[in-house]
C-alpha cells in the first residue's frame, strides 16, 4: 500500500487523529463543573435586553452519548485502517473484503453454470432452466444495449430476428461474446462528391425495394461497385467475416431513411460491442451463447431431434 | 435588569440591509423551491424536460444553488446583520460595505440563474459556478466578514453572545472552503479546470461539500437559533456550558466528516474510516444544539400552543435533531452501502434543508419583518399557523416518500438470484420509484404553496408601512 508518499504524512495523520480525539475528550472534561444542588442560576451576562443563559450543567445522558462515540472511534481505529499506515488489528481492506465476497459467491454459483458446460449449446438452449438463467444473465449484461426484449435499438442489433452481422451459429455468437466486435465503415465524404453520395444512397435503398430515383440508381450502381462492394459484396448481401451488413434484406441497423443512409455513407459508422470473456468466464459465456442462439432458433425442434438422435 | 436607555443621541441600528436581505429571503425561497418542484415534476413526467436549458441536469444545480445560497444565504445575512448589531449594542461597521454585500450577493444569484441553465459549470456539487463568479463571491464574502467582525470589534459588551460565535465560525469556514475548493485554472472566460486531480479532487470537493452542510447550513443557522429561539420564547438559553462544548466540538469535528460521501470508492480505506468515525462523534455535538434550543422552552411550553413562530422554530430543531441522527447513521459504511446513490440521501438532505434550515429561517423572518417596519406583529398570525402546517405536512410527505423510495431502491439494486445474477434491472427500480416521486412532488408543492402564503402575509404587513430603524440600546448594567 502506498497511500503515503512519505512517512511525514503518515505521522501527520496519526498525530492529528489522536490529537482530535484527545481534544474532544478535553472539551467534555473541562466543562464538567460541579452539579448545582439548589436552583440553577443565570450565567450573569446579558445582551439585547433579554438574552441570557442559564448555568445548567451538561445533560448527563448527552455526555455519555459523547463518550460512547469517542470510545467507539478508538475501538474502530484499533480494529480497522484509519491511523495512517496502521492497517488495524483485523487487517481488513476493502479490496480483500471484495475479493472474499466475490470468491464466496463464485464458489456458490459456479456449479450451477458448470452443469451446462459439457452440453452442446443447442441442447442447453432447449433446457428451460438454462434458458431462465440465460435470460437473467442477458438482462444483467446485455439488455443495456440490446434492450430487455432483445429487439435492439438504433445501432444495436436486434437479436431475435434471423439476421446476423457476424454469423448466428453458436460458435460465431460465442466468439462475439468472448472477444466483442469492432465494426467500422469508413466515411466517404472525402472520397465521393455529394452527387455521387446521393446516387449511391438511392442505389442502396433500391436493393431492398425502397423508393429510389431510377436515374440515380443507374448512376449509383458503378459507384457502389467501386466503393462499397469490397465489404458489402457485389450484390450487397454483406459479409459476415467482417460484419458488413446485408443491404438487401430490409433490416437496417441505423435506419433506412434517405437522410440516415446518406449520413452512414458520408460519415461512416462505428459499432462496438465490448468483450465479455474475462468478465463472465467460460461457463456463463456458454450459457449466454445458448440463450442468444435460442432467441432466434426453434429450440423445441432441437429438443425433438436431439431426443430422437439419442434414442437411435 | 432591563434598560431602554439609548446609546448615542438619536443613534439607530442599520436595519436597511437587514430589510433588503429579509425580503429577498422570501423571494429567493419561492424561486428556489419553485425550481425544486419543477425538477421533481420532471422526474415524474419526463416530457417536461424542454430542450437543453430547461432540462433536469441544468435545473437541478440551479435549484440547489438557489435554495442554499440565495434563500439560505439571504436568511443568514439578514439575521446575522440584525443579531450582531443587537447583541453588540452598536451600529454595523461600514454600513456602505454591507450595501455592497447585498447587491454583490444578489448579482451572484442572478449570474447563477443565468449561467447554470446555459450549461456553464465547474461540475463540483454546490460549487458549480464558474471562476469569474467565484471571484465575485470571494469579494462579497470578504466584505461580509469585514462588516460582521468589524461590528464585533466595536461591540459595547465585554462578552460575545453565543449566536455570534456560530455566525463567525460560519463566515470564516465558508471563506476557507470556497477558496480551497474553487481553486481552478481558467481555460477561457467561462471555463476552468480544477486545480486538483483524481481522488484528491473528489476528496477536496466533499471536504467542501460536507462542510458547506456543516457551516453554511448548520453553524450559521445555529447562530440564528441562539438568537430567535430565546427571544421568541422569552426565556434564557438553557445552558451556557452546553453551548461552549457543542460549539467547539461541532466546528472541530465537522471538518473531518467529508470522506463519508466517498465510501467504497477509490478513496483510501483509512480516509473512509476517519470520515465514518468522526461523523459518528458528530452526533453528540449536533444534538447539543438541539437540546439547548428545545430546552430553552422549559417553563414556556404552553407558548407552543398559541405562537406559530415558536412552532416553526421548535419544529425546525426537531428536524435538526432527526437529520443529525440520520446523518451519522448513514455514514456507517454498512448502512451507506445500502443508502448511497439512492433517494434516501435526497430525503436526508431535505429533512435538513426543509425541516431545519427553511423552517428556522421562516420563523426568524416572521420575527424580523414586523420589527423592521415598526409593527407589533405580522398582518395575519393565523396565516403563519396555516403556513406552519403546510410546511410540516410538506416536509413529512417529502421525506417519508424518499425514505421508502431510497430503501426500496437500495434493496432492489442488491437483490440477487440464486445463480448470482441481479434480480432487478436498473430500469425496474426506476419504474418502482414513480409513485414515491409523485408523493415527493406533492410534498414539495405544498411546501412551496406555504411560501406563497408567507409572501402574501409579508406583503400585507409591510405595504404602506415606513421602514423602521430601532434606536441603539445601551448594554444592561448587570453586564459590566
Amino acid at each position: 500500500m502506498s497511500d503515503f508518499i512519505s512517512d511525514f504524512w503518515n505521522v501527520y495523520v496519526v498525530v492529528l487523529v489522536i490529537a482530535s480525539l484527545v481534544f474532544c475528550a478535553f472539551i467534555i472534561l473541562s466543562n464538567r463543573g460541579a452539579r448545582p444542588t439548589g436552583t440553577v442560576e443565570l450565567h450573569g451576562h446579558q445582551w439585547d435586553e433579554t438574552l441570557a443563559e442559564w448555568n445548567n450543567p451538561l445533560p448527563r445522558w448527552w455526555v455519555w452519548l459523547f463518550w460512547i462515540t469517542i470510545v467507539f472511534a478508538i475501538v474502530y481505529l484499533i480494529a480497522y485502517p484509519g491511523l495512517g499506515r496502521f492497517g488495524g488489528k483485523l487487517e481488513w481492506t476493502s479490496v480483500n473484503a471484495y475479493q472474499r465476497e466475490v470468491s464466496v459467491a463464485d464458489a456458490k454459483v459456479a456449479p450451477l453454470f458448470e452443469r451446462y458446460s459439457k452440453m452442446d449449446a443447442m441442447q442447453v438452449a432447449a433446457d428451460p432452466e438454462a434458458r431462465a438463467m440465460g435470460e437473467r444473465l442477458y438482462l444483467n449484461n446485455c439488455a443495456q444495449c440490446h434492450g430487455t426484449d432483445a429487439r435492439g435499438s438504433r445501432g444495436f442489433p436486434n437479436l431475435v430476428d434471423s439476421d446476423w452481422l457476424y454469423g448466428g451459429d453458436p460458435e460465431a455468437i460465442k466468439a462475439t461474446l468472448v472477444n466483442g466486435r469492432n465494426a467500422m465503415m469508413p466515411a466517404f465524404s472525402a472520397v465521393l462528391d455529394s452527387e455521387a453520395q446521393r446516387d449511391v444512397v438511392h442505389y442502396v435503398r433500391s436493393l431492398s425495394g425502397l423508393t429510389a430515383d431510377n436515374l440515380r440508381v443507374q448512376r449509383g450502381k458503378p459507384v457502389f461497385a467501386t466503393n462499397c462492394a469490397a465489404c458489402h459484396g457485389a450484390e450487397g448481401r454483406g459479409n459476415q467475416a467482417m460484419g458488413a451488413p446485408n443491404l438487401t434484406d430490409g433490416i437496417w441497423l441505423y435506419g433506412s431513411t434517405e437522410a440516415i443512409v446518406a449520413q452512414s455513407v458520408a460519415r461512416g459508422r462505428n459499432g462496438h460491442m465490448p468483450a465479455h470473456g474475462e468478465l463472465l468466464g467460460e461457463h456463463k459465456i456458454h450459457l449466454l451463447t445458448a440463450y442468444v442462439w435460442g432467441l432466434s432458433n426453434n429450440t423445441a425442434k432441437v429438443a425433438t431431434t436431439d431426443s430422437s438422435s439419442t434414442t437411435q | 435588569m432591563k434598560t431602554a436607555a439609548t446609546g448615542g443621541v438619536g443613534e439607530t441600528y442599520d436595519y436597511r440591509v437587514v430589510r433588503q436581505f429579509s425580503l429577498m429571503t422570501v423571494v429567493w425561497g419561492i424561486v428556489g423551491m419553485l425550481v425544486g418542484v419543477i425538477i421533481a415534476a420532471q422526474l415524474v413526467w419526463p416530457e417536461l424536460n424542454f430542450g437543453e436549458w430547461f432540462h433536469f441536469g441544468r435545473l437541478r444545480p440551479l435549484h440547489t444553488n438557489a435554495v442554499i445560497f440565495a434563500f439560505g444565504g439571504c436568511a443568514l445575512m439578514a439575521t446575522s446583520f440584525f443579531v450582531v448589531q443587537r447583541t453588540c449594542h452598536t451600529r454595523l461597521f461600514a454600513p456602505w460595505l454591507a450595501g455592497f454585500v447585498f447587491w454583490g450577493w444578489q448579482t451572484v444569484i442572478v449570474l447563477a440563474a443565468i449561467t447554470l441553465p446555459l450549461g456553464y459549470t465547474q461540475g463540483k456539487e454546490y460549487a458549480e459556478l464558474e471562476w469569474p463568479i467565484d471571484i465575485l463571491i470571494t469579494l462579497v464574502w470578504v466584505s461580509y466578514a469585514i462588516v460582521f467582525f468589524g461590528t464585533i470589534v466595536k461591540r459595547k459588551t465585554p462578552h460575545i453572545y453565543v449566536a455570534n460565535w456560530f455566525y463567525g465560525a460560519f463566515i470564516l469556514a465558508v471563506a476557507m472552503l470556497h477558496l480551497v475548493n474553487s481553486a481552478a485554472i481558467p481555460a477561457d472566460f467561462m471555463k476552468s479546470y480544477s486545480a486538483y486531480a483524481g481522488v484528491q479532487d473528489a476528496m477536496i470537493q466533499w471536504w467542501y461539500g460536507h462542510n458547506a452542510v456543516g457551516f453554511f447550513l448548520t453553524a450559521g443557522f445555529l447562530g440564528m437559533m441562539y438568537y430567535f429561539v430565546p427571544k421568541q420564547a422569552e426565556r434564557p438559553v438553557y445552558s451556557y456550558r452546553l453551548s461552549v462544548v457543542h460549539f467547539w466540538a461541532l466546528i472541530f469535528t465537522y471538518m473531518w466528516a467529508g470522506p463519508h460521501h466517498l465510501h467504497y470508492t477509490a478513496l483510501p480505506d483509512w480516509t473512509q474510516s476517519l470520515g465514518m468515525v468522526f461523523s459518528l462523534i458528530l452526533l453528540a455535538p449536533s444534538w447539543g444544539g438541539m437540546i439547548n434550543g428545545i430546552m430553552t422552552l422549559s417553563g414556556a411550553w404552553h407558548k407552543l400552543r398559541t405562537d406559530p413562530i415558536l412552532k416553526f422554530l421548535i419544529t425546525s430543531l426537531s428536524f435538526y435533531g432527526m437529520s443529525t441522527f440520520e446523518g451519522p447513521m448513514m455514514s456507517i459504511k454498512t448502512v451507506n452501502a445500502l443508502s448511497h446513490y439512492t433517494d434516501w440521501t435526497i430525503g436526508h438532505v431535505h429533512s435538513g434543508a426543509l425541516g431545519w434550515v427553511a423552517m428556522i429561517s421562516i420563523g426568524s423572518i416572521y420575527y424580523l419583518i414586523p420589527r423592521l417596519f415598526g409593527q407589533e406583529k405580522m398582518y395575519s398570525v393565523p396565516a403563519i399557523s396555516i403556513h406552519f402546517w403546510m410546511s410540516t405536512l410538506g416536509v413529512v410527505l417529502y421525506i417519508a416518500a424518499m425514505w421508502i423510495a431510497g430503501v426500496m431502491q437500495g434493496l432492489m439494486w442488491r437483490a440477487i438470484n440464486d445463480d448470482g445474477t441481479l434480480t432487478y434491472t436498473f430500469v425496474e427500480s426506476v419504474k418502482a420509484t414513480y409513485p414515491f416521486w409523485f408523493i415527493r412532488f406533492l410534498g414539495g408543492a405544498l411546501f412551496l404553496a406555504g411560501m406563497f402564503v408567507m409572501a402574501w402575509n409579508v406583503w400585507k404587513t409591510i405595504a404602506g408601512q415606513k421602514a423602521y430603524n430601532a434606536p441603539v440600546i445601551a448594554p444592561a448594567a448587570a453586564h459590566a
